[in-house]
């Protein structure tokens, strides 16, 4: 009879798979894990009680840095909660837009967590495949809002400005020769609408290459099939949102049941799973990647035939036009009051959330009647999901820890906000 | 269909009679107040009356009233916000109760009732010293291991009491008060009513 001792060990902060700062306590029996404490907060910035410190619009950047894999989505739960307690109506193409920029995102994300999760799993070419595709979305950020990852986009009342009509485009140099350049170029000559709408006729056939290399994979089969199986009942019970709720096989997206900006004009269905495991739940996000992909479609196409303002007139909450600022007294000091002071939100307090490309996430917001949040409250998606980790991974060996982190999604910036 | 908020709130008063303390629609949002002693029946209320199935519990908080309004409000100090949802019925609740006493905030757990409060109410606790009742693993959740303080009361600076560094004569890292004082750059204004003489 070998002598078998249970084992704890650490498992972070510093591990690849860990993805971001997670320390995990593990108690093993052998190779099977028995309990799994996740260690949270190493990235704890106190988010919420910064923005206490500072007025409305001077927090929608730290909205970025919180799920930094799905940067304007935060923003746009932020925005709505605001929007909500000033009771203003954002113009109908800033809502377009701003369901473009948030399924645009949410692919960005997936693409994220598929390479990421498959990389964890050991297909290192899936990686590869999906950063070239994420590379095509972050240039449309960085056409639109100057920044790659935090745009700071998404304002109180609209977006920060229209879709401009140029793509930017590769310039010549020593490693891109003329030919080079054209290939490059070639899906950049219109505007920046072009260039997506390319992108969206081009998107589901390497969602499907994806898929030729994973979905019937064996080996991909053997380390998610049955992994980390929620029956709905327990998904409920331990509060998981989003894919990982779906995937248990429950109905629920908040872009059907509690539509918000212009989801009840789109033309979408949303993926469920059967088993609840971690295949089941891949499945599911690959679904929704191409449904996403639709969504995307049907704005490009509103968007190009209606022209409109993308934000509120209201100079109380939103700056007036650079021109007038510089013509008109009244302008220039509705701009001055409104970037030293900020806008004042009348008193109350109101919940806004969005499904987030993790789960709901939400944005608890409580004001007094002054230009900074009295309270703002953060409910992240992934600090639900990883609460789960331990349940999850019971009775499952260390390997399994992995593709079970892989599964959850989980990015720290929104855990420990 | 979705309820209304009214008919939602009529549901809840039904289902809560007396228990119930105030109870406000606001931005089509229904918030309900309770007291901190009927908090467990309240919330198994709430979860179990078929007419209001809050099977998902999303969020659960901490609030510091202390400086509301720059100090105008009266009433206990920390409340504890808990926003439910309902996949079956697709409606939202917003609960609220004030613990009883500001020295020490103590209010039963909800974990057994939804298992999912468990990191809420360790992070409303780290935060806010809040203490939950009945919660098995009370554990600080997102402060530095060994942290004094709950971080997010109101009397707390933002730039903390103890700043960390490594001392080479030690060989090892060492807390010491902060060398920052919390700069204000925007002041915090609440206007007063008629401002400017809009109603």
């Amino acid at each position: 009879m070998a002598d078998i001792r249970n084992y704890t060990i650490n498992f972070g902060p510093q591990h690849p798979a860990a993805h971001g700062v997670l320390r995990l306590v593990l108690e093993l029996d052998g190779e099977v894990i028995e309990r799994a404490d996740p260690h949270v907060g190493l990235l704890h910035r106190g988010t919420e009680k910064l923005a206490e410190t500072k007025t409305f619009l001077q927090a929608v950047p730290y909205m970025d840095r919180l799920d930094y894999m799905s940067m304007m989505m935060n923003e746009h739960a932020y925005c709505m909660a605001i929007e909500r307690l000033l009771g203003i109506q954002v113009p109908e193409r800033a809502q377009y837009i701003r369901v473009m920029f948030d399924e645009i995102t949410r692919i960005m994300n997936h693409l994220l967590w598929l390479g990421t999760h498959a990389l964890d799993v050991g297909a290192m070419t899936v990686f590869l495949y999906a950063f070239r595709e994420r590379e095509d979305l972050i240039d449309v950020y960085e056409a639109v809002t100057g920044a790659r990852m935090h745009a700071a986009y998404y304002r109180p009342g609209g977006v920060y400005r229209d879709l401009p009509d140029r793509m930017p485009q590769y310039l010549a140099s020593r490693s891109k020769n003329e030919s080079d350049l054209r290939r490059l170029n070639e899906n950049r000559q219109g505007s920046v609408l072009d260039f997506i709408e390319d992108f969206t006729r081009r998107f589901p056939g390497y969602v499907d290459d994806y898929e030729t290399l994973l979905t019937d994979n064996r080996i991909w089969k053997q380390r998610t099939v049955g992994i980390g199986v929620l029956t709905p009942e327990r998904a409920k019970a331990l509060g998981m949102t989003g894919p990982i709720l779906r995937g248990s096989g429950i109905a629920w997206d908040m872009r059907k049941q509690q539509p918000y900006e212009v989801y009840d004009r789109m033309d979408f269905e949303i993926p469920v799973g059967r088993t609840g495991d971690s295949y089941d739940r891949y499945l599911v996000r690959m679904e929704e990647m191409r449904e996403s992909n639709k969504i995307i479609r049907q704005c490009v196409d509103w968007l190009k035939q209606n022209p409109g303002p993308v934000i509120v007139e209201n100079h109380k909450v939103a700056p007036p036009n650079r021109e007038s600022m510089k013509s008109n007294m009244e302008e220039l000091i509705h701009h001055f009051k409104l970037f030293t002071e900020g806008m004042h939100v009348p008193e109350g307090e109101a919940y806004a959330a969005v499904e987030h490309s993790k789960g709901e996430f939400g944005v608890y917001l409580i004001s007094d009647g002054a230009n900074k949040p009295y309270r703002l409250k953060l409910r992240a998606p992934g600090f639900s999901h990883l609460a789960a980790l331990d349940e999850m991974s019971r009775g499952h060996m260390i390997a399994d820890v992995v593709a079970i982190i892989g599964t959850l999604d989980i990015v720290f910036g929104d855990i420990d906000r | 269909m979705p309820l209304t908020p009214e008919a939602l709130l009529a549901r809840v008063e039904d289902a809560l009679g007396d228990k119930l303390v105030s109870s406000k629609i606001a931005v089509g949002e229904v918030t309900v107040e309770v007291k901190p002693e009927d908090w467990l029946e309240v919330a198994t209320t709430l979860r179990d009356e078929p007419g209001l199935a809050f099977d998902l519990m999303m969020d659960l908080c901490g609030v510091d009233y202390s400086a509301y309004k720059d100090g105008a409000w009266e009433g206990a100090r920390f409340a504890v916000v808990v926003h439910l949802l309902s996949i079956v019925k697709n409606h939202r609740l917003r609960l609220r109760a004030f613990c009883a006493d500001d020295d020490m905030p103590v209010i039963a757990s909800l974990i057994d009732i939804w298992p999912a409060v468990n990191w809420f109410e360790r992070e409303a606790f780290d935060l806010f010293g809040i203490v939950f009742e009945g919660h098995p693993d009370l554990r600080r959740i997102l402060t530095d291991y060994g942290f004094i303080g709950h971080p997010f009361r109101k009397d707390f600076p933002v730039s903390g009491h103890v700043e960390m560094r490594y001392d080479p004569d030690l060989k090892r890292v060492i807390y010491q008060p902060v060398s920052i004082d919390p700069r204000e750059i925007t002041p915090r204004i609440v206007r007063e009513d008629n401002y400017g003489g809009v109603a």
